[in-house]
């Protein structure tokens, strides 16, 4: 199922067909009942047919948009191990499972570390939906742009940002990748060109929008060689959000590359996706614009990056935006303050069976793309690296006063004229950061 | 009135040769911009827009209260002759040539483009640069705002029209979080080269949502510098400063003042951003104001010098942050201060400068500071009404009288 379905699925549409009635049957087709080789039986129930007669006072969502991780099912129904035949080299897949690691590693480092006082605030962990990071974000060369929400931290570590960097700016201290003065919340890298965390949902989709508009800029106007890309990740709340659809429209209309990512896991903090949203499959909205609307099992890190591949080529070809909705779950609560009493502990069961790091190990252990040793020296790697990085990051100093004042704008002038004549920022204080601005 | 709104030659270089000699002050700073917005030539403007009624007479009289020095006049005439535009004309003029200067600098906004601009700023621009250059957004403020500051942010200098400032009220979102703050929250990493301007300001009987003030709400945002144009020549000299500006700057325009026409130079000047204007220099009191509210200051400034006031009138342009440098200058000279402003009385511009002025000046004050400003209503659209919302130049001579008793 795996392949051939995600074949159909990765087929772009062309913008007339989809407005017609009949290609969003298409899209439909593809995730027909039949394709869903649920485990248990919460699952059987039909993708797009909602449960409306559950009442919205239930807490207990009962439609569970499931997809079993059919890759291993799929392989060994086909029978043919020949390397020719699997999605990834072994090379592929050592990175991708370094990099999912990484991801899993750091942020569980972080909740150690938030519990132990060196970090504070709302800090938003991502275990679960390591597959979408990284199956979306390895395609991407460096010049590339990701747009993230306020659950980044993976989303930077997959871009290059440096473990270290992160874990800094986590601690606040001035050898974070933003002096300590973004935080969870607010993580850039302008050599890896992460365009940040954003703490208000929805706020990034337009500055990704903007970036690939830059791109274009580049294209068209300055006739640069520019072929590069923008993606932005966010959640199924922000697919609720004006910012959302007016992005979907203006990408749309001037084909801008970009692929919107929503990380459909199913909870905006308590508020379950099917409480807040009409129609709660996302990825009709795409066609509703004029763009390509597709659903991908975002706890299976080959199937993402299958279609992230064509929706980062269509993009690259100038063809224009693509919406994809990755099916993915959070373990941990919203964030390090959430109690998480909400959800389902059944939920929380299945899912945690579908735990993307430990299909990509089944993955390549049955086909024999590596070794147990080989993925167990990756493990030590990362875990050193994630120490090293809390190491650094307890060491690093904190920023000093003269901050303070350095940074809110780009060229100081900003801050006027003081009453003896002088800019304020030519005054020693200043840089000491005790003037009065 | 014309030469009450001190666009005589001889009072314009007295007040750039003040002007020059700050500059050199900085000059050592390396501050390059400022050597281009030094001596120029400013020659006798006609403000339309019924702001100017009187004859030749008034007018005689009027110009013995104005400071001259007549060698640098002389000096002046010597420069090309200059020519002469609308206000609107003016910023298009600004945006043409930095937009010839830099390819990086683009136009993005509602019917800026085919339409020319709501107010015909953009007028020819996409027929000149492309559909691209100067896009035509749906209207979606908060969106394609956020997409100037991401296109910022990646390279490019887009300059965001709205086509009524109030408009930006929905993107209030992107320009406080993100505007304003994207610099400092990424360390320092990315800046936000972006212009955001459009016309605000109560009109002609545009109704309460059309006449907003929005420089009250936005005065807050930190990391974002304001200002606000009133003639031809300083329409189209922050055009440009706040394009060449790395900062965020909001260019506050006011619907009623797009028709003036003045002569303004033909070589190439940039103003600086963060200094005020020194309309008419007087010793009695000190008038600051910005935008519409500079002409009906200078309507009572002329009433005013026939009664035997001598007015000091600064157009403070800069709304954020204040040049308190030349304001304290005249406030030491003075030592009475009168805000007129078109804001609203709580929380505006009036009041913020109120509040630095005490802070700053308290002990050079003979009187507290007496703030005019716009009644705290919305815009009634009678046009009765929507008249005494705004202060009135009859209102200033009396505060004047009141405070110089």
């Amino acid at each position: 199922m795996a392949c051939s379905a995600t074949a159909q699925i990765i087929q772009p549409l062309s913008i007339n067909s989809a407005r017609s009635v009949d290609n969003s049957d298409a899209c439909t087709k593809t995730l027909s009942p039949s394709s869903f080789l649920g485990s248990t039986p919460r699952i059987n129930k039909k993708l797009f047919a909602v449960n409306k007669s559950i009442s919205p006072l239930a807490r207990r969502p009962t439609t569970v948009f499931a997809v079993s991780s059919d890759v291993v099912k799929e392989k060994k129904l086909k029978s043919n191990s020949s390397l020719s035949n699997l999605l990834i080299t072994k090379k592929e897949g050592l990175e991708l499972y370094e990099d999912m690691y990484l991801g899993r590693a750091f942020e569980d480092m972080c909740a150690q570390m938030y519990y132990r006082g060196k970090m504070f605030g709302f800090v938003h962990l991502y275990n679960g939906q390591e597959a979408v990071s990284t199956g979306f974000i390895k395609l991407l060369k460096k010049e590339d742009y990701v747009v993230s929400t306020y659950r980044d931290h993976v989303h930077s570590l997959s871009k290059g940002v440096p473990a270290r960097e992160v874990m800094s700016e986590l601690f606040g201290k001035t050898t974070g990748c933003c002096r300590g003065q973004g935080g969870s919340m607010h993580m850039f890298s302008k050599e890896h060109n992460v365009l940040g965390g954003f703490a208000f949902i929805g706020e990034g989709i337009p500055v990704a929008t903007g970036a690939a508009f830059t791109s274009k800029y580049k294209r068209e106007v300055l006739k640069e060689d520019c072929d590069e890309v923008a993606l932005a990740f966010f959640g199924d709340g922000t697919c609720n959000n004006g910012q959302f659809f007016e992005c979907l429209n203006m990408a749309a209309l001037w084909k801008l590359p970009i692929v919107f990512v929503v990380e459909n896991n199913l909870w905006a903090i308590g508020m379950s996706h099917v409480r807040a949203t009409s129609d709660p499959q996302i990825w009709k909205k795409g066609p509703a614009f004029g763009m390509p609307g597709i659903h991908v099992d975002g706890m299976d890190v080959l199937k993402v990056r299958e279609v992230a591949k064509e929706a980062i080529d269509r993009a690259r070809r100038g063809e224009g935006p693509t919406l994809v909705e990755c099916e993915t779950y959070r373990f941990r609560g919203h964030s390090l303050a959430d109690p998480d009493e909400l959800r389902d502990p059944a939920e929380k069961a299945h899912y945690a069976t579908r735990d993307p790091i430990t299909a990509l190990k089944k993955y390549m252990a049955e086909n024999k793309l590596v070794s147990e040793a080989e993925l167990k020296a990756i493990d030590k790697k990362i875990d050193e690296l994630v120490e090293d990085a809390v190491e650094f990051a307890d060491k690093s100093p904190v920023p000093a006063r003269s901050q303070l004042l350095e940074n809110v704008f780009a060229d100081p002038r900003g801050f006027g004229i003081g009453p003896n004549g002088k800019y304020r920022c030519e005054d020693p204080k200043f840089t000491e950061g005790t003037a009065q601005v | 009135m014309a030469a009450a709104v001190t666009q005589g030659i001889g009072a314009t270089a007295a007040l750039s040769s003040a002007n020059s000699n700050k500059f050199q002050f900085t000059t050592r700073r390396s501050l390059s911009e400022r050597k281009g917005s030094s001596i120029v030539i400013r020659s006798d403007g006609n403000p339309r827009a019924g702001l100017n009624q009187h004859s030749n007479s008034t007018r005689q009289l009027v110009t013995n209260a104005v400071s001259t020095k007549p060698e640098s006049a002389a000096a002046s005439t010597v420069s090309k002759p200059g020519h002469e535009l609308l206000l609107f004309e003016a910023l298009r003029e600004g945006l043409e040539e930095e937009m010839d200067r830099d390819p990086h600098v683009c136009v993005i906004g509602e019917d800026v483009g085919h339409y020319g601009g709501s107010y015909k700023v953009t007028k020819g621009l996409a027929d000149k640069y492309g559909d691209l250059r100067v896009l035509d957004t749906p209207i979606a403020e908060n969106s394609f705002t956020g997409m100037a500051i991401g296109a910022a942010m990646t390279g490019l200098r887009p300059v965001v029209e709205g086509m009524n400032m109030g408009f930006l009220l929905l993107a209030f979102n992107q320009i406080s979080n993100n505007c304003g703050m994207l610099h400092y929250t990424s360390g320092g990493q990315f800046k936000i080269p972006v212009v955001i301007r459009g016309p605000g300001g109560v009109g002609r009987q545009l109704g309460a949502e059309h006449s907003q003030r929005l420089e009250s709400y936005f005065q807050s945002i930190p990391g974002i510098q304001m200002v606000a144009c009133s003639t031809a020549y300083n329409a189209k000299g922050l055009m440009k400063a706040a394009i060449r500006s790395e900062n965020p700057v909001i260019l506050f325009e006011h619907v009623l003042l797009y028709n003036l026409k003045e002569r303004i130079p033909d070589e190439e000047y940039v103003l600086n951003l963060e200094e005020a204007e020194m309309v008419r220099p007087g010793e009695h009191v000190t008038i600051l104001t910005y935008s519409r509210m500079r002409y009906h200051v200078m309507q009572a400034a002329k009433t005013l010098v026939n009664k035997g006031y001598d007015p000091e009138v600064i157009d403070i342009r800069s709304l954020k942050p204040f040049d308190l440098y030349t304001i304290g200058n005249s406030v030491k000279k003075t030592h009475r201060v009168i805000i007129v402003e078109e804001c609203m009385r709580t929380g505006g511009i009036g009041a913020s400068l109120t509040a630095s002025i005490n802070e700053n000046f308290h002990d050079y004050l003979d009187a507290p500071i007496v703030c005019l400003s716009s009644q705290d209503v919305p815009t009634p659209y009678a046009a009765s009404l929507e008249e005494w919302t705004v202060v009135q130049p009859a209102q200033i001579v009396a505060a004047v009288e009141q405070l110089c008793q």
